[in-house]
């Protein structure tokens, strides 16, 4: 089992600072932008997962969200993560900066604003 | 620049079963330009990790989709096996990896006969679903239900099959495979389908990799990307290679489809002549203390599943990225430059499903 390719389990936490140099890099070395997605913790704070993906091996970076909940978009280099920064935007309450396709909090109808948002 | 138009495409539609939006941006009968709109139907199924135990998730996630439930389900008991560093047993993984082929059997006919109902070929239509129906028959009787089977759980699966059910199925499918040429060979060679497909909506290879494509949409433009290649189930056993078209337009999506309906058989007919005996499941005990990511290939494509426990009964997420959310971006790039009366078909040729997205 332990040579399956899904069994390898890639997570490299990030400086929110550091995230667009390291996307960058994901970039240029070839990798495809799986998905992105936020979580909730326990402790009320949120981490945003980032995975890439090359040769059916996925990279994941995971990135805790300042206070502010505000990061910056990657969709410079990978213009598809505006699906998954809107998301977030409107289930979370983060602000990406720098959004190649800004929603503005309209990608999803949902009934609670930000359901998934600390702050409430 | 000629004078621009927006015509509203959606969420209401003929050729669309589900509700998306897109504003086309239009000089006279070219598309130029299209933003999307989802949203309408955003059911929050991934905040019920807050209320349901791990166990209890496997049933809301296969509840994601009607069409691809299995593989939710497989996808989310995979998931939860891999944060609690458990494995299903050999038997088990044969009979997940059967009964994900047959839904991508009947997904690709299901969808075969959407594409023809999209271009008017009624009688394609209805003769693609009526071939699906034996597929269905054969859910029903080995798991009890058409849509939504339950048969996956964390640890394996709770149904066995006997011997005489998966020769049944076999005879089944092999029986079906002359019609199933049949209906291929109206969609390879008609005039009225070639019309409508060949040349239109053609993606390129690198379109498909920077869009970060993904299932047929990415192998019909040459992409070699199948999650099936991952190690997941016993794709490795069977020696899965995945189907690759390279023109990148609907003929070649379309194609993709047909050769992976004849491929799915062969796969299923490998794995009955070699599952082995044994136990079907292994316990499931204890909290979830770790992360783990799974990734499915659904007959639309890669499946995205995320777990993470927080050392106790509930996870603290459970993330499930659809196909058609990765592919929404690829049939924006498409759409620009075709011509108006193409858009239905392209749409299609995605094979959406707005209800996975909007989980």
């Amino acid at each position: 089992m332990s040579e399956k390719k899904f069994m390898i389990q890639n997570f490299e936490q990030v400086e929110a600072s550091n995230l667009l140099p390291r996307v960058r890099e994901m970039f240029e070395g070839g990798y495809r932008l799986g998905q992105a997605c936020a979580t909730k913790q326990a402790d009320g704070n949120i981490f945003v997962l980032y995975s890439f993906d090359k040769d059916h091996v996925l990279y994941n970076l995971k990135v805790n969200v300042p206070s502010n909940l505000e990061l910056q978009s990657i969709t410079d280099d990978y213009w598809p993560a505006f699906i998954y920064e809107n998301e977030m935007h409107d289930l979370f309450g983060i602000t990406f900066k720098h959004l190649a396709l800004d929603y503005q909090g309209k990608f999803f109808k949902v009934s609670t604003p930000t359901p998934w948002n600390p702050q409430n | 620049m000629g004078k621009r138009t927006i015509i509203p495409f959606g969420p209401q539609h003929p050729v669309l079963p589900e509700p998306v939006h897109l504003d086309l941006v239009m000089e006279d009968e070219k598309v130029v330009d299209v933003i999307p709109s989802i949203g309408y139907i955003h059911r929050g199924l991934e905040k019920l990790v807050e209320k349901k135990e791990y166990t209890e998730m496997v049933y809301v996630i296969e509840r994601i989709c009607g069409i691809c439930s299995f593989g939710h389900g497989w996808g989310a008991s995979a998931v939860i096996e891999g944060a609690l560093g458990i494995e299903a047993p050999a038997r088990a993984q044969y009979l997940r990896t059967i009964w994900h082929e047959l839904s991508r059997v009947h997904s690709h006919l299901l969808w075969l006969g959407l594409l023809a109902d999209g271009f008017g070929f009624d009688s394609l239509f209805m003769h693609c679903w009526r071939i699906r129906e034996h597929v269905l028959d054969l859910f029903e009787k080995t798991t009890g239900g058409r849509v939504i089977f339950s048969v996956c759980k964390v640890g394996g699966v709770r149904k066995d099959i006997d011997a005489m059910t998966l020769k049944e199925i076999v005879d089944t499918l092999n029986s079906l495979k002359p019609e199933i040429e049949e209906v291929a060979e109206v969609f390879r060679k008609d005039a009225s389908c070639r019309n409508r497909m060949v040349g239109v909506g053609t993606l390129s290879y690198d379109d498909a990799v920077a869009l970060g494509a993904v299932g047929p949409v990415a192998r019909g433009s040459g992409v070699v990307q199948d999650m099936r290649l991952t190690g997941a189930g016993v794709y490795d056993e069977l020696g899965f290679e995945p189907i690759i078209e390279t023109a990148g337009d609907c003929q070649a999506r379309t194609e993709v489809r047909i050769r992976e309906v004849f491929q799915s058989i062969e796969l299923i007919e490998k794995a009955v002549a070699m599952i082995p005996d044994g136990p079907i499941e292994v316990p499931a005990k204890g909290n979830v203390e770790n992360e783990f990511i799974m990734r499915m290939e659904q007959p639309r494509g890669e499946a995205f599943y995320y777990a993470k426990g927080a050392g106790s009964k509930f996870l603290e997420r459970m993330r499930v990225r659809t196909p058609t959310n990765q592919n929404i971006p690829a049939l924006v790039h498409m759409l620009k430059g075709c011509d108006l009366a193409d858009v239905p078909i392209l749409v299609l040729t995605i094979d959406p499903c707005i209800s996975c997205t909007e989980r």
